[in-house]
């Protein structure tokens, strides 16, 4: 038993005193990385002061609504532009200056780029052909390369004979034969038709986890981000809202704009009535109960207005009020049932007081409930209902770094794009 | 009831199309007929200039048909002053190509894809020199190389054509240019070519229909230029030069063979570069 133990461990710390985790450099790293764009005489600020740190290996996305400086930020590690301000380390070199031809780094772009002019099979050699890698070892891994992408009978074709999702892997192939420590993806399947696109993210992450470079992929897709990342960012108005693993972001997400983001928003404002250690408890009716635990992360006082978040699965929907005294309480009526199959989903219109949620009013909160076995429908349209849910799922929300520019995802008609891209 | 109402747009369209269908076979030789007019039209001074390149012509002047002939064919270079201008004519051609080629692109490629200091100006200029008459450039350029004390000869042709071509090449290579996505420059050097690799190897194959396009019509330009040539050429004799200057005491039949074999050369060329085209497609 102590010789397996050893044996799992030594080779973990081979130095001995210090864990290799240490030691590993981040492929990437982003230290304040700002960008301004001048023309017609007004600047635009694309990326305004983005930290970031990508590790070896990992699949990252960059999230984020259109225009809030995601191609701008890829540019600017793949050496396509320049940062106004700021460093970029690619394994610990700051690489601000360097052409894109001495990077390490390889980018698939969203139009793919494929030279038109030359065949598949020299499209994907050409990376090779600049380094002056021998002709018959340059044969050899364009074959492996057309082996992994699966299109070894396409290579005499030229690029425009193919169909989008082939010239996606073409452009896929290219940048990875010349083995660069990490890849660049601009929205690699925002062309493609929804079946193709699915097919695509299984192969990107099958690709990624058998060659095990670094991927920072960029997006607006929210569903796209959170099944193919490790780790992802949420970018709004050029910069990150919040960063980390995907059920991370999801389950805990900081900001306003994340939460609204990511997921059905269930967005709620109140103002607070009490702090109780790091707990606050909001203003609601006499038989309900809202309390925010965690609140001093977002620096709430008494009398200031929370926002916070439900995530929907998280909420019960009862015909008779929580039994647990515990537990948020909300009193709502039904004003919407939509049968999802897999799932009910109800919009309550909760009891608004001193709420500022939504636009014309209204403040329904969303509640999917699992149609499992033995579910009945609880309620049905205008029933009066009680909404609960554990105390841990209420998510005090901070404004954000971006919220001076006051975008918010549930009134922009951004967020309506991201959701038109879910659907499609 | 019903059932006639919804039934009644039916015959309306369908009677709209037989309409249609009728005025389509009654006009239907129309169009035909009035293209090969308009190549009739188009061709007809060509093939007269290739007929009368057969004819067996004994006077001065080679206006009616007297019998066929190769014997023009034969002494083609019977009269040394036309083959001597002939000469001069296609080289200076080959010449003239090249550099406007090669100057036009760098230019067409710069105002396509950049905004500078200066290129609408640039750009006014060439449009300027285009839309200006040629016997006022002919005329203007004689007088700078006067101030210049610039000897009229070879040279002289040589820099004038040059200069009238160079807008045609840089306005075809602008427009590809334009058209053309900068991600392929960038890929290339995402994948490690140098700003110069990435120009022979990307930029320069995807412009090339628009260099081909620049260099044919500056080739065609310059074979025939008349008007701008003849106030810079001083003694030195030009294809047109010569022809214009024999017309009035009888143009001998080799004019009309040396015009069939670059009009030869021209359609193959045209047909060379079709057939690329169509094999880079
Ligand atoms: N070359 C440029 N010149 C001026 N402004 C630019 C330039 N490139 C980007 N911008 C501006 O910077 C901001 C961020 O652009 P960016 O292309 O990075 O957005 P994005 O997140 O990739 O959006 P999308 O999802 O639509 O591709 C936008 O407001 C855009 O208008
Ligand atoms: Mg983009």
């Amino acid at each position: 038993m102590d010789t397996v133990h050893a044996s799992l461990t030594t080779p973990r710390t081979p130095a001995g005193e210090h864990p290799p985790q240490d030691e590993r450099l981040p492929a990437i790293e982003l230290l304040g990385v700002e960008k301004l764009f001048h023309s017609h005489g007004s600047t635009t600020t694309a990326v305004g002061g983005v930290d970031l740190e990508i590790g070896e290996g990992e699949f990252f996305s960059l999230l984020g609504p259109s225009g809030c400086g995601k191609t701008t930020t890829l540019r600017m590690i793949g050496g396509f532009d320049q940062p106004t301000a700021g460093r970029i380390l690619l394994y610990g070199q700051d690489v601000v200056g360097v052409p894109p031809n001495r990077r390490d780094v390889n980018m698939v772009f969203q139009s793919y780029a494929l030279f038109p002019h030359l065949s598949v099979f020299e499209n994907i050699a050409y990376g090779l052909r600049r380094k002056g890698v021998p002709s018959a070892e340059r044969s050899r891994r364009v074959a492996q390369m057309l082996e992994l992408v699966q299109l070894e009978a396409k290579s005499d074709q030229r690029p425009r004979e193919l169909s989008g999702g082939q010239q996606q892997r073409v452009a896929l192939a290219r940048a990875l034969v010349n083995r660069p420590r990490a890849l660049l993806l601009d929205e690699p399947l925002a062309a493609l038709d929804l079946k193709l696109r699915q097919a695509m993210q299984l192969e990107l992450k099958r690709i990624q986890r058998e060659v095990g470079i670094t991927f920072v992929f960029v997006t607006h897709d929210q569903n796209e981000a959170l099944t193919l990342s490790d780790r992802l960012a949420v970018m709004n108005a050029g910069q990150v809202e919040q960063a980390g693993r995907p059920r991370e972001v999801y389950e805990h997400p900081q900001t306003r704009f994340v939460a609204g983001f990511i997921g059905t928003s269930n967005l709620l404002s109140r103002r607070v009535r009490a702090i109780d250690g790091t707990t606050a408890v909001l203003e609601a009716g006499p038989d309900e109960r809202l309390v925010v635990p965690g609140a001093d992360l977002a620096q709430a006082r008494v009398g200031d207005v929370l926002d916070l978040t439900v995530r929907p699965e998280k909420i019960s929907i009862l015909r008779v009020p929580a039994t647990d005294p515990s537990a948020c309480v909300l009193r709502g009526t039904v004003t919407e049932v939509v049968y999802l199959g897999t799932a009910t989903q109800y919009a309550v219109a909760v009891t608004a007081s001193g709420d500022r949620t939504g636009s014309a009013g209204s403040s329904d909160l969303i509640v999917f409930r699992q149609n499992a076995a033995d579910a009945t429908d609880v309620a049905a349209r205008g029933d009066d209902v009680w909404l609960s849910w554990r105390p841990e799922h209420s998510l005090a929300l901070r404004p954000g770094p971006s919220a001076a520019s006051g975008s918010d995802p549930a009134a922009s008609p951004v967020q309506g794009e991201s959701d038109g891209a879910q659907q499609r | 009831m019903t059932a006639q109402v919804s039934l009644r747009p039916a015959p309306t369209v369908s009677a709209a199309v037989a309409r249609r269908r009728r005025l389509h076979v009654r006009w239907h030789w129309l169009l035909p007929t009035w293209g090969w007019l308009v190549i009739l039209w188009l061709s007809l001074p060509i093939i007269v200039m290739i007929v009368f390149g057969f004819n067996a012509t004994t006077g001065k002047f080679n206006f009616t048909w007297q019998g066929f002939t190769l014997q023009w064919y034969r002494q083609l270079f019977a009269i040394p002053d036309l083959t001597n201008a002939l000469v001069n004519s296609v080289t200076i051609s080959v010449i003239v190509t090249v550099i406007a080629t090669t100057l036009g692109t760098f230019l067409g490629l710069a105002l396509g894809r950049y905004v500078f200091h200066g290129s609408g100006s640039v750009n006014l200029v060439m449009f300027a020199n285009i839309a200006a008459p040629e016997v006022v450039l002919g005329a203007a350029l004689l007088s700078l190389f006067l101030t210049l004390n610039v000897p009229r000869g070879y040279l002289t042709i040589v820099i004038a054509q040059v200069m009238f071509s160079i807008p045609y090449v840089a306005i075809t290579v602008s427009a590809r240019a334009r058209s053309l996505d900068p991600a392929y420059e960038e890929a290339s050097r995402d994948l490690g070519a140098g700003p110069y690799v990435t120009f022979w190897k990307v930029t320069l194959p995807l412009l090339f229909p628009g260099v081909l396009a620049g260099a044919l019509l500056t080739f065609a330009l310059s074979i025939d230029d008349y008007i701008i040539t003849s106030f810079n050429a001083g003694s030195t004799m030009t294809f047109p030069l010569w022809v214009f200057g024999v017309s009035r005491v009888g143009v001998p039949p080799q004019v009309n063979v040396m015009g069939t074999i670059i009009f030869v050369f021209g359609v193959l060329l045209a047909l060379l570069t079709a057939l690329a085209g169509r094999r880079r497609a």
